[in-house]
């Protein structure tokens, strides 16, 4: 294989990566808030995607539908805090994922009654033909992808370290009831997680579907990578998610390169065993840290 | 409850699920008293502690501060009503800054209020030590600091009363005395005081009033100085087991 074959293998990893990278975080900033693992999370990336499908569709200019997609995904993602798992946050760990998982289930079919069952695409933001680079084609898509996760990851590092609502929340995730003590609405913290884990799912879904589309059932294969992403990184690390998302990526790109198209799908499951057995607080995270 | 108490507890009850801890607990605090709060492990102190400050929800009593009834209010509440506690094992924000938990501390406060910075100063003038640290994660520092910490933290509240839960615990003597330094400052200052501790001696000797508490149900109370003179204390409290710590 030659070098520049290799890069395009590398620049598919990681415009692949980046998609895991936004879900992770949205993993990440849940399990942050809650401990908990919010397996609804593939299905915000679903919705990002159908939802900026439907807007356009109903004539608003690209980048506003695309907006539009994502607030509205996010208006989802509080919803679905408030009316699904606050009632029952008492309840335990072990209730609340079951939840997601039933939350994820509801959106799924809901999405596939309301918007039907076709596979749906929107243009992409900057037409026009990839852009070569030291051999390598770069779709323009891929581009915005990278521009867009760039810019959601240092907008959320800014929130996290620079804001006093960013400290609440890294409050929060430490321990509640220290929080609590120091005065931080612990369930508003909670809610704003899911409100912004739910945008990120969606800019991804979104910014993915003018290469591979969308559909009401995209959510399961982007949630389980986001998670593997995740996991890999170190849940509960914003930076190490990220990370670990372009990390997946790039693993499953080169396996299609050195191995076969075949296995593609199954590095994420492989990794999140590996990970899980041998070194579970991820490659970055250190170890879990006690939740109250 | 006397009517100039800050504090006051009325027969409160609380515990864990179907477990009942707490029977019928009453102690009350005056405006600028420091009152100790002492007893054996597992007596209910911290159960104690946690519902006073919200994080339990009693079953049954009334709890007062400065007159207005708080009883099963939420912690997030509790400290802009004035009440702060210092808890067990101090619960820190560990990778997070000195300076990030001390902000923290002040959570509770409007964003603009000018008396934060003020207040930022105080602390640091009481614990020059948490400067130095300023920039460091709490959990790098050194049991006393960490205390410390705690400590300053829950000040930056600008609470009326404070909740100390064993603040000597696992302390050095010299870092223990310059803990009760400054609460002492702070009480002349007129914060009221609720402290919890085991080492009976340390803090009967400080207190102005003192209450035992035995499984729990309130024992006995008294000034300090009745406390320590009493058999029952003598015997049990401050036996041979308990020897004084300088
Ligand atoms: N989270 C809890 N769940 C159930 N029981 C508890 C819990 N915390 C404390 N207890 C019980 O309540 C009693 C009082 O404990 P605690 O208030 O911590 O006492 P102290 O602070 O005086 O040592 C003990 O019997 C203890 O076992
Ligand atoms: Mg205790």
């Amino acid at each position: 294989m030659g070098s520049a074959e290799l890069l395009q293998y590398v620049v598919a990893g990681f415009k692949s990566g980046a998609i895991y990278a936004l879900v992770a975080l949205g993993f990440t900033l849940v399990y942050g808030s809650t401990g908990i693992i919010n397996f609804a999370q593939g299905e915000f990336f679903m919705l990002g995607g159908v939802l900026s499908v439907f807007y356009y569709r109903l004539g608003l200019p690209l980048l506003l539908a695309a907006l539009a997609g994502v607030v509205t995904t996010a208006g989802v993602g509080l919803a679905f805090e408030r009316l699904a798992l606050r009632p029952r946050r008492d309840a335990g760990a072990l209730v609340l994922i079951i939840i997601t998982i039933g939350g994820s289930m509801v959106m799924k079919s809901l999405t596939r009654h309301i918007f039907g069952p076709d596979e749906a695409t929107l243009p992409e933001f900057t037409p026009g033909p990839s852009i070569a680079f030291g051999g390598v084609a770069i779709e323009r898509q891929a581009l915005w992808l990278w521009g867009l996760t760039i810019v959601a990851v240092l907008a959320l590092t800014w929130l996290y370290r620079k804001t006093r609502f960013g400290r609440a929340m890294r409050a929060c995730s430490l321990s509640h009831d220290a929080a609590r003590l120091m005065g931080i609405d612990t369930a508003r913290v909670v809610m704003v997680s899911f409100g912004l884990a739910a945008a990120l799912g969606a800019l991804a879904g979104l910014a993915v579907t003018p290469l591979t589309q969308t559909a009401w059932d995209v959510g399961a294969t982007a949630g389980m990578k986001g998670f593997a992403a995740a996991i890999l990184g170190g849940l509960g690390n914003p930076v190490a998610s990220v990370i670990g998302g372009l990390v997946l990526g790039l693993l499953e790109s080169l396996s299609v390169a050195f191995l076969s198209s075949t296995y593609k799908d199954a590095i994420a499951l492989i990794v999140l065993l590996i990970v899980l057995f041998l070194r579970p607080q991820g490659l970055i995270g250190r170890a879990r840290r006690e939740k109250v | 409850m006397t009517s100039d108490s800050i504090l006051a507890v009325e027969r409160l009850s609380a515990g864990y699920g179907r477990v009942a801890v707490l029977r019928d607990v009453s102690v009350d605090l005056a405006a600028g008293e420091m009152v100790a709060l002492i007893g054996a492990n597992g007596a209910g102190k911290t159960t104690l502690l946690r519902s006073l400050a919200g994080l339990l929800k009693p079953s049954g009593g009334r709890v007062w501060l400065e007159g207005a009834d708080v009883t099963g209010m939420a912690p997030e509440r509790l400290v802009r009503q004035g009440m702060a506690l210092v808890p067990e094992g101090r619960m820190l924000f560990g990778p997070m800054t000195v300076t990030e938990n001390l902000l923290l501390g002040a959570h509770s406060r409007p964003r603009r209020d000018e008396s934060v910075r003020t207040d930022m100063d105080r602390v640091s003038a009481l614990f020059p030590v948490l400067v130095e640290r300023s920039s460091q994660p709490a959990a790098t520092l050194s049991g006393g600091e960490q205390q410390m910490l705690a400590v300053g933290r829950a000040l930056m509240s600008s609470p009326r009363v404070l909740l100390l839960d064993e603040p000597s615990l696992g302390l050095a003597p010299k870092v223990i005395a310059d803990i009760f330094r400054v609460l002492k400052s702070l009480r002349s200052e007129g914060l009221s005081i609720l402290l919890v501790e085991q080492d009976a001696r340390l803090a009967l000797r400080h207190a102005d009033r003192g209450y035992v508490m035995r499984t729990g149900e309130i024992a006995l109370a008294g000034t300090g100085a009745q406390l320590l003179e009493n058999d029952d204390v003598r015997h049990i409290y401050l036996g041979a087991r308990h020897d004084s710590r300088g």
